[in-house]
């Protein structure tokens, strides 16, 4: 007789750790993530079934995983190019807020310049425009610049965003003045301040208008759907929805197209869940 | 210093409001210059039945989306604010469809809600229940979108609760409980009073977004079908781009603006006026 690690226990090994009585809250906990993943677990299930697996009733779990959906997602579209795109257009978009919002929210906190109280009103209230409001005048001027269908129609718009002006603005009017009040004396100039002094103390303040500006970014489709038309010039969510009409009740393939677009986000919110969450946390305390 | 950023956000936060307000008084087709129409395009908006029917949409839509958003989110946060074993996953899988996209969210939920062979249908009928015809019936689309948008949004929620749930300092919650205040008791007399002002800023946030609902209504009906999902800004979009007639969508445009900037300035006032009384 073999014994296991089992018997081993129970004739006399180290006494086990005091059992503690799962909590109750299990049972509803286990019900609630599930209903919350189901869609996305019916999604992966489907990506790797065959397309007469789906055709059945009732549905069950595929045979075997039939990756050929994600080589026919692959090949059929320009799901490459759309990837780039959509990276290229929200990292870009990132960059530039992080800049430009850093620099206008130090101003608005820290100089009086004429001008200065009206602007920062003037900012604070194209936070309440939607963009559904602007978008037909912001397609004409993008047509001005003759931009249409083109990533720099993308990146424009969003390249600094009232929000993150707003956010900025407040963190640097909780800071103590003491900070910058030596170095002013040394003679360094504000741009020394914020790049030596303040900078290292912006992580918090930075990482949610990089969270919230890529998400936004990544995220949006009215915008591209409006601008955009050449299919090469698409970001993955306008494309993932013209693959749609063109694959329309091939739902494997959909669905493996569906996941390729949602793996960077995924990704991304997986490895920084906690700046994530802290991000999104940051938009409902205020 | 300031420069950069208000030359971009005049010229496309600022220049653009105004413009939009202009173009509601022209006839615009987005090719030819425009013509000076006056009040046409208001008088026309207030006798189109389909403008109507997309303001009913976007009326029944909010009143059914936001307060079940709301409570869902609540409630996962409260059972989501405690420290056993497996909490990460189980917050993981709440969270997750937060930075699910619009798009990939209308996708999924077209294939769960699929009349014939989704996956939604087929457990109603094991469990002996009536199946649904989802978003092609005319009766049950707008149904169906609420239920796809609930779940696209209960994660945002839960977050933002949760975040309000662990700001609660832990005295009060242990005082109570001393005092012989149940668990119960605890989440209804403390933790949902002392939320307010979060629960507030959900509520409009929430009702902001759902006057906006556009994405979702794209990528699963169309706002089909017979209209049964045309909401307001789909309509908007339909006018603009597939009939150009952006003066009358820029009418449109206007009318939803001044909507949601009076819910805004409302809910200002009123967190103002809470928060001030608290302390």
């Amino acid at each position: 007789m073999t014994s296991t690690v089992d018997d081993v226990r129970r004739s006399g090994g180290p006494p086990r750790r005091r059992w503690r009585r799962p909590s109750g809250w299990h049972l509803v906990l286990i019900p609630v993530a599930l209903v919350m993943a189901a869609p996305l677990l019916w999604m992966v299930l489907t990506s790797v079934s065959t397309l007469a697996e789906t055709r059945r009733f009732p549905p069950g779990l595929p045979s075997g995983v039939h990756w050929a959906n994600y080589t026919q997602a692959w090949s059929d579209s320009p799901m490459a190019r759309w990837l780039v795109n959509s990276a290229l257009v929200s990292t870009t978009c990132v960059v530039s807020n992080l800049v430009l919002c850093s620099l206008a929210g130090y101003a608005f906190a820290r100089l009086r310049f004429p001008g200065s109280q009206v602007a920062f009103i003037a900012i604070l209230a194209t936070l309440m425009v939607p963009f559904q409001v602007v978008m037909i005048p912001t397609l004409l001027i993008v047509k001005h610049l003759h931009l249409v269908d083109s990533l720099p129609a993308l990146i424009l718009p969003n390249l600094a965003t009232p929000f993150g002006i707003y956010l900025l603005r407040q963190f640097f009017v909780s800071l103590p003045l003491e900070l910058e009040e030596a170095a002013l004396i040394d003679g360094a100039g504000r741009l020394r301040i914020l790049r030596s002094i303040l900078f290292p103390l912006m992580g918090p303040p930075l990482s949610t208008v990089a969270v919230l500006t890529f998400l936004s970014v990544w995220n949006d489709f009215l915008w591209p759907l409006v601008v955009i038309a050449t299919p090469n010039n698409m970001t993955v969510q306008l494309g993932l929805a013209t693959f749609q009409s063109a694959h329309y009740t091939n739902w494997p393939v959909l669905m493996a197209a569906t996941v390729i677009s949602q793996i960077p986000v995924l990704a991304l919110f997986l490895l920084g869940q906690r700046y994530f969450v802290q991000s999104i946390a940051n938009t409902g305390i205020k | 210093m300031v420069a950069p950023s208000v030359v971009l956000i005049a010229l496309f936060g600022l220049v653009p409001v105004v413009w939009a307000f202009l173009l509601s008084f022209q006839h615009n087709d987005l090719q030819t210059p425009g013509q000076w129409a006056g009040f046409d395009n208001y008088r026309q908006l207030v006798h189109d039945p389909v403008f109507a029917e997309s303001v009913r949409h976007t009326l029944v839509y909010t009143l059914l989306f936001v307060p079940s958003t709301l409570l869902l989110s609540l409630l996962a946060a409260s059972a989501l604010n405690r420290r056993i074993r497996g909490i990460t996953v189980y917050r993981l899988a709440v969270f997750i469809p937060v930075v699910t996209s619009t798009i990939a969210t209308g996708v999924i939920f077209t294939w769960l809600m699929d009349p014939e062979f989704g996956l939604i249908n087929a457990g109603l009928s094991k469990l002996g229940l009536p199946t649904f015809g989802f978003f092609s019936s005319p009766h049950q689309a707008l149904f169906a979108v609420v239920i796809m948008t609930v779940w696209g949004w209960v994660g945002f929620g839960a977050l933002i609760f949760l975040a309000g749930l662990q700001g609660i300092p832990q005295d009060l919650i242990d005082a109570a409980q001393i005092d012989g205040c149940t668990r119960r008791g605890v989440f209804w007399r403390i933790e949902v009073p002392l939320l307010r002002p979060v629960s507030g800023f959900m509520l409009v946030w929430l009702t902001i977004n759902a006057l906006q609902l556009f994405d979702e209504v794209y990528v699963t009906t169309k706002g089909g079908p017979l209209h049964a999902t045309t909401v307001v800004v789909y309509y908007l979009y339909l006018q603009a781009f597939q009939f150009f007639h952006a003066g009358y969508a820029a009418a449109i445009a206007s009318v939803l603006f001044v909507v949601i900037a009076v819910i805004t300035l409302v809910q200002l006032r009123l967190t103002r006026d809470t928060s001030a009384g608290e302390r």
